[in-house]
């Protein structure tokens, strides 16, 4: 049985206030059928001819990026706003968790709003006097709930909001966002309970950024991109999916702000006093960073690998020089440096034009933003040319671990301790 | 009938309404020390600031009112207390979509729940405030008459035309904010266009009859008559008067109410 029919839905907004277009009242009252007679430059696709079916009991995630749509999907499945185009049919009670608490009135006490939110939500008086303990409970808030929610803190105030709505007890249960604001105590509380739906064969629609609590929750995934559908279906499959494209993003924002770094010519003046120094007796004329397999890039996955090249050209013949790199974290931590002198290699000569490389076959590193410090100087330490954190470079992955540096490592447990290893990907 | 779908839908949260308009009366005078004694004072402070200023300082002793101050006094404030309740009702109506535009944004309910609520609370509002009129009805040395039992009738077509406007207000405000603006002024002039602060009787009306037309096409104007007649004067309420009244607070409802249903869809976004 289908719970959630979603068909070849569309949603357009006006980019500005309607009141621009009420010339008089007779037109605002005349035309009802306002948004149709709405010239395309007005406008914004919020959806546009979105499809999908949600079964009875099943858990479906949303995932995409900010203005992508999540949230007007599901104002539409809650029946709040009414798509411009295509069909919502939805079958059985609905509780929509869009807002916690949003019907609070901050004067009167927490008992008075449980009952005011419980109706608004669909509960009976009945209903609620039967769960009022229950949800005080859960919420943690016994010594509180007589006192006027003005006093609450905001933790308060969305423990009360999300245990109302989650004892409504509805067939379908819309989630947007709202466990971003809970304790590290709350949530997983949150969790059980929504575990606990599915285990009664509710169905849920699931709007998150927190990608791994999604591939927890849900069995199936669709992906919004600019209000259309990319792509649906196992989880992993469109999360992955999603990654990569936020990973192009990055990579786009990444080039664009290098280009934009480039375009503005520096003074040698200027340059000296802020990230480059040295008389460039040998020149590092451009450097270039890629994976392993040759492709230009900004953001890297670990695995990938990393190779820095550099374009070098020295204007006299010179015998004294030293090749090096610094790798610095965010924090402008050290994270890796080395250079060529450090490892023992013997300089002969340089002149004219050339090239170096230097190739990291596994980056080691945690996620995070890199600045890179490329340098060539005399052994003794005078620069030649010295580029200070002049590129940087990002590093993503699934892997949560933190620090400066991945230490190659593998867990080892004696067979009393029982521990289940994670899921291989 | 659209119309009917949307009032049984409306009956169906009256719980909520009920709800919503204790929430509202509890929120008023929370923090205060005297509570809902203040529903009491506030017209008992009114009443006499009108018996000072009116009664005694201008002293308009038109035989048309009986002649006496105190008898001024009780004549305004018979028509004072159903006006506030018209007036609040519509002011705050008003606002009543954009204060709580969080609401409509976010939970899936009849909007006009809340002009309603509105409306309604204004009417506890008024109700806690009759007492202090019939207290001093006697007081001022006028009798009750049986015509007095005609009073329930006069309070449900105000309400069927408070709530008509009302809907009217709150759907039109969310597209033009101006209304409020105009609103409060135009209350000013409903206010003197309606025989509050003096009587279709007096001698100085009778001399214009274009004036007194004008006032006639007021339904405020038949409203205030109704409590007049059936507190003040002790009389019949004037049937016919009122009839129209009646009909043209059903026409306003229903209108208001088909133009709140018209903008339903754009209140989410709008607020």
């Amino acid at each position: 049985m289908v719970a959630i029919d979603v068909d070849g839905v569309s949603r357009v907004y006006q980019k500005y206030s309607a009141r621009h277009r009420f010339q008089t009242f007779k037109s605002a009252l005349v035309r009802g059928d306002l948004f149709r007679s709405l010239r395309a430059d007005e406008v914004v696709a919020a959806l546009d001819d979105v499809s999908f079916k949600v079964e009875k009991g099943r858990a479906f995630g949303v995932i995409g990026e900010n203005g992508s749509g999540k949230s007007t999907l599901l104002k539409l499945v809650a029946g709040i706003a009414k798509p411009t185009a295509g069909r919502v049919t939805v079958q059985g009670k609905v509780s929509a968790l869009i807002e916690l608490g949003a019907g609070f009135h901050p004067e009167i006490s927490g008992r008075e709003n449980v009952y005011i939110n419980g109706i608004m939500l669909g509960l009976s008086k009945k209903e609620i006097q039967q769960k009022f303990d229950e949800i005080v409970r859960f919420a943690e808030l016994e010594g509180f709930i007589d006192a006027p929610v003005k006093t609450y803190s905001s933790g308060m105030y969305m423990r009360l909001g999300f245990s109302v709505a989650i004892n409504v007890n509805p067939d379908i249960l819309l989630i947007d966002e709202v466990l971003a604001v809970g304790d590290a105590a709350f949530i997983p509380k949150c969790l059980d309970r929504i575990d606990d739906f599915r285990r009664r064969k509710k169905t849920i629609l699931f709007v998150s950024h927190d990608l791994n609590t999604v591939e927890k929750v849900c069995d199936r995934v669709v992906w919004l991109k600019g209000g259309k559908v990319m792509t649906i279906g196992d989880p992993k499959r469109v999360i992955d999916a999603y990654l990569q494209d936020v990973a192009a993003k990055q990579e786009e924002s990444f080039a664009r702000a290098r280009e934009e770094r480039q375009a503005v010519p520096q003074t040698f003046e200027e340059e000296r006093r802020e990230n480059r120094w040295g008389l460039r007796e040998v020149e590092i004329k451009k450097v270039t960073l890629r994976n392993l397999a040759g492709q230009e890039k900004h953001v890297f996955a670990p695995d990938e690998g990393m190779a820095i090249e550099l374009e070098v050209e020295a204007y006299s013949k010179i015998k004294d020089f030293v090749f090096g790199i610094g790798v610095f974290n965010s924090q402008g931590i050290s994270c890796y440096g080395t250079n060529t002198g450090l490892e023992d290699f013997e300089p002969q000569l340089i002149q004219g034009e050339g090239r170096v490389a230097c190739r990291i076959e596994r980056l080691n590193l945690v996620n995070g933003t890199y600045y890179l410090d490329i340098a060539v100087h005399k052994k003794d330490g005078y620069p030649y040319d010295y580029h200070r954190n002049l590129y940087s470079f990002l590093v993503t992955s699934t892997l949560k671990d933190v620090g400066v540096t991945r230490l190659p490592h593998r867990w080892e447990f004696s067979p009393g301790i029982q521990m289940k290893p994670p899921r291989k990907e | 009938m659209t119309l009917v779908d949307n009032l049984r839908a409306v009956w169906r949260y009256r719980v909520l309404v009920q709800n919503l308009v204790s929430r509202e009366l509890k929120a008023r005078y929370r923090g205060t020390i005297l509570g809902f004694l203040w529903s009491f004072l506030n017209p008992l402070l009114l009443m006499i600031v009108y018996t000072v200023v009116f009664g005694l300082i201008l002293n308009p002793r038109d035989p048309a009112i009986g002649g006496t101050a105190w008898l001024y006094a009780l004549y305004m404030f018979c028509g004072v207390l159903p006006w506030t309740w018209f007036s609040s009702s519509a002011i705050e109506s008003a606002n009543v979509l954009m204060i709580n535009g969080n609401l409509i944004k976010k939970i899936l309910f009849p909007a006009e729940i809340l002009p309603v609520v509105t409306v309604t609370a204004n009417l506890v509002h008024f109700f806690l405030g009759l007492p202090i009129l019939l207290l001093f009805v006697p007081i001022m040395g006028k009798a009750f008459t049986p015509y007095i039992l005609f009073l329930p009738l006069v309070i449900l077509v105000q309400y069927i035309f408070t709530l008509g406007f009302s809907l009217l207000l709150s759907a039109l405000t969310v597209h033009f904010r101006d209304i409020k603006d105009i609103l409060a002024n135009l209350m000013v002039f409903w206010f003197f266009s309606t025989p509050i602060i003096y009587s279709l009787k007096m001698e100085a009306l009778q001399r214009v009859p274009i004036v007194k037309t004008l006032l006639n096409l007021n339904p405020m104007t038949h409203i205030i008559e109704g409590y007049h007649a059936c507190l003040f004067t002790g009389e019949l309420i004037h049937w016919k008067r009122l009839g129209v009244t009646l009909a043209v607070s059903l026409i306003l409802f229903v209108f208001g109410y088909m133009v709140f249903d018209r903008l339903r869809d754009s209140f989410p976004e709008e607020v």
